[in-house]
This record gives structure tokens, C-alpha cells and sequence, in this order.
């Protein structure tokens, strides 16, 4: 809402008060001011001149030279070179000395060789936001209605010395989209008293009755339709001050008629609209629903469709305007109407805010009507307007009001107490302040002894509804930064994270120890990208947003390693190619194709590593990472959470992944075995595709970690005894793995044995294809004795022995 | 024997003094002491003494050898000094070279931010909820005082997937879910953070994905004061204990009175800066005492307690914290922006 500060003058004495001042209060008090913009943006010494004639240039034909009259005594010679001045028009004169804006003095000058003693001046020259003016008007000069009187100061008729208080309202506060309801404000915040425009009307001889019915058939939907006919106006410009005005609001003056229902809308926040009443057939109004199929032409020239839940202004047939939101081509006023009439309705906010949403049509009308109007103040605005038609358009405002009332509005009575006032703000309030806050908001009260208040809340108030609504009153016109500061009493609680929030910690803090940064990405994408690496979303169904922004975000993610690639390719591309990420977020799966329930919400974690382990120093070379990285990570993650003996690596084939570079994470409880996460190399015909050289990922559900983890150390008395050492490397089958060998060993070498680890790993030379070699170092150790030589070497033989049996293998010579 | 000892000690005494290494020194410790040395050869011809000579010459045969072997060791330290002194000064490294290089990622700005308020809060005696990032109409919008049709809807356009389920745009929900969870017990003292989004085209200052932190507390005789005592506390454990606040009246649908609340400039003070705009304050959060429709959505009877809530967006914090000017450099992931954020 934009408020001159001049206009709002008329209402309220804000003499004292500087609209800088103005607009510091009104934001302390709740609503608040973008902005107060100075109309006048370096306009000095330019006054209204009259062009007495206009000649040719002699040297020049694009120019002119005309004789002005601009109440300096003489006639000044000005060159001119706009295309439409005419002599007998009245015009800005920028005499010499004149600045205007951008630093731009005028000065005596010769064009072409003849004299110019001062320049006339074009609205944009005089900083006019002509965006809201007659194309004629931006073009050439402005022109100034004939009755202008010469010699005027041209800020007195522009009405730009005046400044623009830009209001960002909240939703609640519609009340201040009005002049009015803002007077209100500045009143309760200042304590002056508000006076209200004249709205009367002069008594006629003839009955709008008589020319116009009105019915509303949709009650619901319209609690008001109030109609007055205005008989004979003249349709023409309306006088200058008002179209200030308008422009100052931000409004296109349009015609005397349709400038008049925008005025009163701005000042009373009261929608109004103007009808041809010649066009309206049989003069009969009536308010329903859009009938299936129906559609209407509207003012713009547009033509919509119409839908059941739209509200119409009908003749009694077919529609003459969309309620609330926008008039019909059919009856719009024009240059040649004479009769109007005049409708001041109250339409449901939740009908129009359908109805513009859906036809993206929002107007100045229908943002006032979706937030509600003040019943109360239906029948005074279509009076003022009334009233100023006949005085600005020559009109004759018949007899009465042909109005339908489905349900009137009515003030709120609220009541609070002093008490409650004060145990909810904190506060030691007296009645007295409250009694003086209720006075200067306008609110009539009663009170009693026991400090109860019963409040009479104006209809224009419509936001007041509940005893906190009045106490919010009181605080924010007492000053939030009056009510005191307080530690909350009463018991205190133990604060702490839960047991998943702190792992997610722990995790955190694990990663980044071992190089890995977190990346954040966002958890929707496109469908595509939503369909690769869905190994733990299996039967999944991607959901899809109802209306994206964009087909990249179109779907919510089902896994992150999708956003992880894209993130190494972005890097990439900016020469980072040593990268460790990771991510810890939400994926969300359904089975339903269409949601009816909420999808559950998956936390994960996924990593990536790509490039050189650690990157290269004088003292050490670059190494590329490959699979055992990324699952020495993973081993690190089950480490630090005390699971390390529930996790196997199983070799899996898994889409988007290389084959034989893939391992599937299973948990094993005593719940069973379950599949929680995977780690290999991206396939490499997707590294291809995705601009990545050989990469590593890793995905893994964190629910099972939270379940599984344990926490509690207990710790083991250290070994007393000494332990002894055996290694041994044997060749065998190239597909034994690792794991299976080591668990043969353990399987065969029974409790004394205290730890296997394998050390090297060899293959080619004189192995043959098939074959590798395998060095394993075995620790044995028993807890409460020396263990023999003799006891370790029975042992060790089982084991060689049990490894030919099992695998064929054989000690390496 | 007595002249041939004095001059044997003589002789070595001398020849010593021209030892030119270890080996050296070594070889003439062999040649005068050693088993077949002179001293040695010397002294075997003790036999032929007699009773009453031996006892003399044995003892000047010890002071020989004593006299000799002091020498031998002075020489021996002397050379090890100096072998070590060498060892050491072809053992010296270049200090100024760059040591072998930790491992070091960071955690995301934005979770180093939230791990740092909630730290605050649960200092204070708060917990931490979570609620899911889809949610239904209801918890969204209409357990919080947003019926359908709300004016306020506005004011957060939001991605629907059905006509009753969608991204949440608030972690406002949370709230909601909280109180049923609790049925109806009090105290409730939780911060809620999560990710929200709204159809907001990006640009510096607005992301359709977001991170907010919501607080929320709910028991007898909770008092605007003490929402205004808890955002003091707050705000100077996070930005020191001069921070002052301000609060303006303002309006959401699920809190009355409603707050936004501005810090005094983190930057400069509160005498104004570029920062603040030459305001000398920064709105960080919102906050206001809880719409008694939302306490009794959520199974709370109004008129036995009250609550407050407040929020802030944890995107908004950091670009200050950090100096960022666009809040897109959060969801780049660009690793020369994150890794910047390796330190304590």
C-alpha cells in the first residue's frame, strides 16, 4: 500500500511529524514501511505556462518557437522541439535558473541561432513516473488541464511535493489498505483523532428503484450487493489533484467515472465498480455462480473461461462482470456513457481469491476483497463515490440505495482481563494504560472493578476476534521493547541429542577427520537421475512434485549418490579432481504410484572419492584411490559404531556399478541377514557419460545403524602372556577371496588363535593365469599360559592342511 | 725397567697427541696397551725383579697405563663429539619445508551452524525433534491456524504432491507433532531444525530449498518476557554477551503476539555498516507466543498453559557468520568454498 503523506494529512493532523517519523512509528508498531520516497525529485523553479503562439524554427523543422506566457511579467521565447505543443495549451515552464531532476539547471541558450528562455518540460523531465500516463502524454510535453492557472508552482499542481510511505502489510492487517484504516494506525500510535471524508449525498427527485433491481442468488458467496444509479454524468478526465493521487497510489487514472471507484477504493479499501447502466439489460442486477461452459469477455478484452465455483454479476442472464476481480467488455463506461451504475458489494475472499488466482487476474480490487472488506463501510464508500460523481461529473445521484443483504457484518465484543493481560506478556500493566491503549485504538470498552475489559471491536478490525488478538493490541501500542526480559520458571529439563542425532555427529566428525567433505544437495531432481543407483529403493516409485519449478527438480530423490556424481562432475570441471564426499540426508520411497499417505523417509549416508588418495608433496607422490578406499571408510563407519563383526562385503552386481568392483554391505543380527548399503566403482560406461574418471561411492541405510550401534566400551585386561607369530603364504584359485580364506583359517586354527591378517597379495609371474598367492600372518596367543612351540606348530600344520583340503592350496616355496 | 717405563709413557704420551682419527687411536691403544703392546712386553720382565722392586714397579707400570688410558679416553670423547656433531649436521632438515599433510575435510557450513545453535539450546535445556520433510496439509498448514483458503498461504507458496501432501514449507509441523506426541504433558522445550522449501525462484538471497531451526516451548505461565529472556540468551552466547535485541510486532497465523526480531549488527555494533545497512540491526528470526488454537490443535488446553516459538533460517545466519553474499555458494558444493570450512 502506498500512502501519500499529504492525503493522509486530510484524515489525521500529523502536524509535528515528519512522514520519515511517521513511517518509523508505523514500522515499530507492526507494519511495516518499505520505504518513504520523496515525490519531488529535484523540481525547482518550474511553473505553469500558457503558449500564446507557435511558430516554425527558421533553421530548423523538427523545432519550434513558441511565446509563453508563464506569469513572469514578459512573454518568454522558448524553442520547443515536442510534437504535439500547440498554442492555447497550458504547460510545465522550466523558466532559467530552473532545476530539475538529475542535476539539470536550465540555463539562457541559443538554439539554431534563436533565443530560448527557458525549456517546457515532458513528465518524465520532471521525474513523473509516466509509465501511468496516457501515451500521448509520455511522448511529447505535458499538458495541463486549461483551467490550470498560469504562473502556479508545478509541484502544487503535481502534487509531487509530497512523499510516499511504502507499506508491506501483513495478511492480517488489510484494514491498512485503505486511507482510512491507516489514519486509524497513525491515530493509535500518535493519540490524534481521525476525521472522516464527507459522504453524503444531495437529495433527488427520481428513485434509483426505479432504474435498477438487485438480487444475489448466491448468499454464500456475497453478504452485500449495494447499487446506487447516477443519472447523466459527463465522461471525461478527472481534475488534477485527483489524478496525483492516483498516481501517487501507483493507480492509472482513467476517466473521471472509473478514477472516482478507484479513489474511494483507496481511501475507504472498499471495492467499487462503475457499470454503463445502458448496457445493462432491463437494469436488472444479479449476483450467481458461472454456469458450466459459460464464459464473458472481460475489460482487458480477454476472453475466459468460466468455472462453477466463479462468481458473476449477471443482468439476469448473462454475465456483466466477474465479482470482485474484473468488469465485463459488455458493460464497461466509455467516453459516450451517461448513466452509471454503481455497485458496492461484499464479495467471500476465499471465492475471489479462487476465482484471480485461477485466471491470474489479481487487481487492486480483488487483493482487498481476497482479505476481506469492512461491512460497515459498504454504504458510506458508494455514497462518497456517489457524491463525487455528481461533483466531478456532473452526475444526478438518484434516490436510495437498491441494495440486498444476505448477512450484515457485526462488530466483535471481546473481552480480557487485566490480569490475563499482564500473566501473558509478563507485564505490570495498570487499567489505566489499558484503558488509554483501547481509547486510542477506537475501541469502545466497558470495564469493571475486577479489571475486566469488554471490548467493542469496529467492524474494520476483522482481525480482532479472540482475547489474545486485544492483548497483542495492548503489547505491540505499549512497545514490545517495554515488556520486560524474564528467565523462564518453573522446573528445568535435561537438554541432549538423541542417540541418532548423535551419531549423525559422530559420523560427521569421523568423515571429515579422514578427509572427506559434506556436501549438501538438494532432495529433488530430475526423473532420470531419481532412476540410477536405486539398489536400496528397490520397487520404489519416484514421487513427483504436483507443479515444479523445473523438470530437474521435478522428482523427490530416492537415493544421493545420483546429486554425489554431479558434484564430482561441477568440481571437475573446475580442475578439482581429487575428491572425498560425503552426505547425510533424507530419501523418500513409496510403493503407491499416487501418494495417500506420507512416504517413508530413508536417512542415508553416501560417499565419493575420486582422484588421488592424498594429494602429492614434495616427500610424497600422488596414489589414486581405488575400491579399498571407499571400504576402508565404510570399515571405519562400522568401527567407530561397534559393528564391525555384523558387517560382511559381499560381491554384487549392481546397475550403474562396475561388476567386479562392487560389494554388497549385509548386516547380520540375530534378526538376520539384511542388505544396507553398497560400495564399488561407478561402471565406467556411466563415468563416460557423467564426465568422471574412475570413481568410488558408497551409499548405506542409517536406521540399521542406529538400531545396531553400540556405545558401550567394555574394557579387556591386556594379554599376560606373550603371543607367538606365524606366517604363511600359500597359492591357490584366483577366486578364492580373501575373506573365505581367512575364515577357513580361523574355522581350522580354533580359540587359540588371536588375530589372521593377510599382508601381501601376488599375482602373475610364474603363479599362471589362474592363480594367485596369498601371505597371511597368524597371532596366536592362549590367555592364562605360555603357549609351547610344539602346541602353535600342531595347530599351524591343521591349518595348511585344512587351506589343501578346502581350496587346493598349496605353501608357497 | 723403571727408565724404560717412563720412557715408554713418554713416547706414547707423545705419539698420541698426534692421533689423527679413531682408527688411529685405536691402533695405538693395541700398540701400547693391548695384550702384545709395549706396556705389556715391559712389564713381563717384572719376573726378574726382585720381592722389594716389584711392588714399585707394578705401581709405576699402573700409572703408565693410567696416565696413557687418560689420555686415550680424552682423546676418545673427544673424537665421538665430534663424530656426532657431523652426523647431526648431515642429519639437519629444512624446517621450512611443508609437513606431511592430515587428512582434513569440513562439515557443511550450514550443519556447523546448526550443530552450533543446537549446542546453545540444549545448553539451555532443550531437545531436539525432527518431523518428516513431507508432510500433510494439516500439520503444514491447518494444525498451525492456516485453514485452507488462508490469506497468509500466500506468504509461502508451497510444492504440492497430492492436494494433501506436499514439501513441508515450515518446520513449524514439527511443533504440532511434538505436542501430540507429549499428549497433553508440559514442560515441552524443543528447537526443531530441518530442511523446508517453497516455489521461490533462487537468486542471492532466496533458495526454494532451505534450512530453518524452529524453538518451541510449551508450560504454565510461559510469558512473552520470557521469550524475549530466551532470544537474549541466545543470541549473545551466539554472538556475544553485548548483543543486544529489538523486537517489532508482526504476524504469523500460529503465534499472537507475533515478533520479527532484529540483533544488534553483528558486524559493527549497532552504529550501522554496510552490513546492516546502515540500521545498525540485522532480523534474524521470528517469534511470537503460541495462537491458543494451535495449543489446542494440538491437545493443549489454553487456558492452563501457554507457550512461545520463534525461528530463524539457519541460511540466513551463516551468510552472516561467514561473510557469504549469495546463498547459492550453500548448495554448489563447490569443494574450494566447503573446504574452507575445515576449521574449528
Amino acid at each position: 500500500m502506498k500512502v501519500s503523506y499529504r492525503w493522509l494529512n486530510e484524515y489525521i493532523d500529523l502536524d509535528g511529524i515528519s512522514a520519515e517519523e511517521l513511517a518509523e512509528r508505523v514500522t515499530r508498531g507492526g507494519i511495516e514501511v518499505d520505504g518513504v520516497e520523496q515525490l519531488n525529485k529535484g523540481v525547482s523553479n518550474v511553473v505553469v505556462g500558457y503558449v500564446t503562439s507557435k511558430e516554425k524554427h527558421p533553421d530548423a523543422d523538427k523545432l519550434n518557437v513558441c511565446k509563453v506566457d508563464a506569469g513572469q511579467g514578459e512573454e518568454l521565447q522558448i524553442v520547443c522541439g515536442a510534437r504535439n505543443v500547440e498554442a492555447g495549451q497550458k504547460v510545465p515552464v522550466a523558466l532559467i535558473g530552473a532545476k530539475l531532476p538529475g542535476d539539470f539547471q536550465i540555463k539562457r541558450a541559443k538554439l539554431r541561432g534563436v533565443e530560448s528562455q527557458g525549456m517546457i518540460c515532458s513528465a518524465k523531465e520532471l521525474g513523473i513516473n509516466d509509465k501511468l500516463l496516457p501515451k500521448e502524454q509520455q511522448e511529447g510535453i505535458l499538458v495541463l488541464p486549461p483551467d490550470t492557472a498560469v504562473g502556479t508552482p508545478i509541484g502544487e499542481v503535481l502534487g509531487i511535493d509530497d512523499q510516499v510511505l511504502e507499506l508491506d502489510l501483513t495478511p492480517n492487517r488489510s484494514d491498512c489498505l485503505s486511507m482510512l484504516g491507516v489514519a486509524y494506525e497513525a491515530g493509535a500510535l500518535t493519540g490524534r483523532p481521525v476525521k472522516l471524508p464527507e459522504h453524503s449525498v444531495a437529495d433527488a427527485a427520481e428513485r434509483a428503484a426505479d432504474y435498477v433491481q438487485v438480487r444475489i442468488g448466491a448468499q454464500e458467496h456475497c453478504t452485500r450487493y449495494a447499487a446506487r444509479y447516477i443519472k447523466g454524468v459527463e465522461v471525461g478526465p478527472s481534475p488534477q489533484w485527483l489524478r496525483n493521487r492516483l498516481i501517487a497510489a501507483g493507480i492509472r487514472p482513467i476517466s473521471n467515472i472509473v478514477d472516482i471507484t478507484n479513489y474511494v477504493m483507496l481511501e475507504y479499501g472498499q471495492p467499487l465498480h462503475a457499470f454503463d447502466a445502458d448496457k445493462i439489460a432491463g437494469g436488472r442486477i444479479e449476483v450467481r455462480l458461472a454456469r458450466e461452459g459459460e464464459s464473458m469477455v472481460t475489460l482487458d478484452d480477454q476472453e475466459r473461461k468460466l468455472e462453477p465455483h466463479m462468481l458473476l454479476i449477471t443482468d439476469g442472464e448473462k454475465p456483466i462482470a466477474l465479482a470482485g476481480v474484473m468488469g465485463g467488455a459488455n458493460s464497461e463506461v466509455t467516453a459516450s456513457t451517461t448513466n452509471i451504475v454503481l455497485e458496492a458489494a461484499r464479495f467471500e475472499g476465499g471465492t475471489v481469491r479462487k476465482t484471480s488466482r485461477q485466471l491470474s487476474l489479481r487487481s487492486e480490487s480483488s487483493i482487498r476483497f481476497e482479505k476481506g472488506v469492512d461491512d460497515a463501510r459498504v454504504i458510506p464508500a458508494l455514497d462518497r463515490a456517489a457524491g463525487l460523481m455528481a461533483r466531478y461529473a456532473g452526475g444526478l445521484v438518484t434516490e436510495g440505495i437498491v441494495q440486498e443483504v444476505a448477512r450484515a457484518g457485526e462488530p466483535a465484543d471481546v473481552a480480557v482481563s487485566l490480569e490475563r493481560i499482564n500473566a501473558y506478556l509478563g507485564t505490570q500493566l495498570s487499567t489505566l494504560e489499558v484503558k488509554t491503549i483501547f481509547s486510542r485504538l477506537g475501541f469502545e470498552y466497558e470495564s469493571d472493578d475486577s479489571g475486566m475489559f469488554n471490548v467493542r471491536v469496529p467492524s474494520r478490525r476483522g482481525d480482532i476476534t479472540s482475547a489474545v488478538d486485544l492483548i497483542e493490541e495492548v503489547a505491540r501500542l505499549y512497545g514490545y521493547d517495554n515488556i520486560p526480559t524474564t528467565p523462564i520458571e518453573g522446573p528445568t529439563t535435561p537438554g541432549a541429542l538423541t542417540a541418532p542425532q548423535a551419531i549423525r555427529r559422530e559420523l560427521r566428525a569421523k568423515l571429515t577427520a579422514a578427509g572427506l567433505n559434506e556436501v549438501m544437495s538438494y532432495s529433488v531432481t530430475h526423473p532420470d537421475r531419481a532412476g540410477l543407483f536405486t539398489r536400496l529403493s528397490e520397487g520404489a516409485n519416484p514421487i513427483r512434485l504436483a507443479m515444479p519449478m523445473s523438470e530437474d527438480r521435478s522428482v523427490l530423490r530416492t537415493g544421493l549418490v545420483p546429486s554425489l556424481l554431479e558434484i564430482a562432475a561441477y568440481n571437475r570441471n573446475r580442475k578439482t579432481d581429487d575428491l572425498a564426499l560425503f552426505e547425510i540426508g533424507s530419501v523418500f520411497l513409496t510403493d503407491e504410484t499416487e501418494l495417500s499417505r506420507l512416504p517413508q523417509e530413508k536417512h542415508r549416508l553416501a560417499g565419493l572419492l575420486a582422484g588421488s588418495r592424498a594429494s602429492a608433496q614434495w616427500n610424497r607422490k600422488a596414489e589414486p584411490v581405488d575400491f579399498y578406499d571407499a571400504k576402508g571408510v565404510l570399515e571405519a563407519v562400522f568401527e567407530l559404531l561397534g559393528m564391525t563383526g555384523l558387517v560382511r562385503y559381499e560381491a554384487a552386481s549392481i546397475d550403474q556399478l562396475h561388476p567386479g568392483r562392487t560389494a554388497a554391505l549385509v548386516l547380520e543380527t540375530a534378526g538376520g541377514r539384511k542388505q544396507i548399503g553398497y560400495v564399488g566403482q561407478v561402471h565406467p560406461a556411466l563415468q563416460l557419460q557423467e564426465d568422471l574418471v574412475d570413481t568410488y561411492v558408497f551409499e548405506l541405510e542409517l536406521e540399521p545403524l542406529y538400531e545396531h550401534a553400540d556405545s558401550a566400551i567394555r574394557q579387556k585386561p591386556l594379554p599376560r602372556y606373550p603371543a607367538i607369530e606365524r606366517d604363511i603364504a600359500v597359492v591357490l584359485d584366483r577366486r578364492v577371496e580373501a575373506g573365505r580364506l581367512t575364515g577357513e583359517i580361523r574355522s581350522a586354527a580354533g580359540e587359540l588363535l588371536e588375530s589372521v591378517q593377510v599382508f601381501d597379495v601376488y599375482t602373475g609371474g610364474k603363479l599362471g593365469e589362474d592363480k594367485k598367492s596369498v601371505a597371511v600372518s597368524l597371532v596366536y596367543r592362549h590367555p592364562e599360559r605360555t603357549l609351547t612351540d610344539e602346541e602353535v606348530t600342531e595347530r599351524h600344520t591343521a591349518v595348511v592342511e585344512r587351506l589343501g583340503q578346502s581350496f587346493g592350496a598349496e605353501l608357497r616355496k | 725397567m723403571k727408565e724404560r717405563l717412563e720412557a715408554l709413557r713418554e713416547e706414547a704420551l707423545q705419539e698420541l697427541q698426534t692421533v689423527s682419527g679413531p682408527q688411529h687411536l685405536n691402533d695405538l691403544r693395541v700398540k701400547y696397551l693391548g695384550k702384545k703392546g709395549a706396556l705389556t712386553e715391559i712389564l713381563r720382565g717384572m719376573g726378574g725383579l726382585s720381592v722389594e722392586e716389584r711392588p714399585v714397579i707394578g705401581q709405576i707400570g699402573n700409572d703408565v697405563r693410567g696416565a696413557i688410558e687418560a689420555v686415550i679416553e680424552e682423546k676418545q670423547a673427544h673424537f665421538q663429539a665430534a663424530e656426532t656433531e657431523n652426523r647431526l649436521r648431515a642429519e639437519t632438515v629444512d624446517v621450512t619445508l611443508p609437513g606431511r599433510k592430515l587428512p582434513a575435510g569440513a562439515v557443511h557450513p550450514l550443519n556447523k551452524v546448526q550443530q552450533e545453535i543446537e549446542d546453545i539450546f540444549i545448553g539451555m535445556g532443550y531437545t531436539i525433534a525432527e518431523g518428516p520433510e513431507v508432510e500433510t496439509d494439516y500439520f503444514n498448514f491447518e494444525a498451525l491456524n492456516l485453514p485452507k483458503d488462508h490469506p497468509a498461504r500466500d506468504m509461502q507458496d508451497s510444492f504440492y504432491i497430492t492436494d494433501e501432501i506436499l514439501l513441508r514449507t515450515q518446520t513449524s509441523p514439527v511443533q504440532v507433532r511434538t505436542m501430540k506426541a507429549m499428549n497433553g504433558a508440559a514442560p515441552i522445550k524443543v528447537i526443531c531444525p530441518g530442511k523446508v522449501y517453497r516455489r521461490d525462484d533462487d537468486d542471492a538471497t532466496h533458495s526454494f530449498q532451505f534450512t530453518q531451526i524452529e524453538g518451541f516451548v510449551i508450560d504454565r505461565n510461559i510469558r512473552m518476557s520470557d521469550l524475549k529472556g530466551t532470544l537474549l540468551q541466545f543470541v549473545q552466547r551466539m554472538y556475544g554477551s553485548q548483543t543486544r535485541i529489538r523486537l517489532r510486532p508482526s504476524f504469523f497465523p500460529f503465534t499472537e503476539p507475533s515478533a520479527e526480531v532484529d540483533v544488534s549488527c553483528v558486524q559493527c555494533g549497532g552504529n550501522g555498516c554496510r552490513m546492516c545497512k546502515g540500521s545498525g540491526w540485522l532480523e534474524i528470526l521470528g517469534c511470537g507466543m503460541v495462537h491458543p488454537r494451535v495449543l489446542e490443535m494440538g491437545g493443549y488446553d489454553p487456558e492452563e498453559v501457554s507457550g512461545f516459538a520463534f525461528g530463524m533460517g539457519v541460511e540466513r545466519i551463516a551468510l552472516l557468520k561467514y561473510g557469504i553474499d549469495d546463498i547459492r555458494a550453500l548448495y554448489t558444493n563447490d569443494l574450494r568454498f566447503l573446504s574452507q570450512f575445515a576449521r574449528m
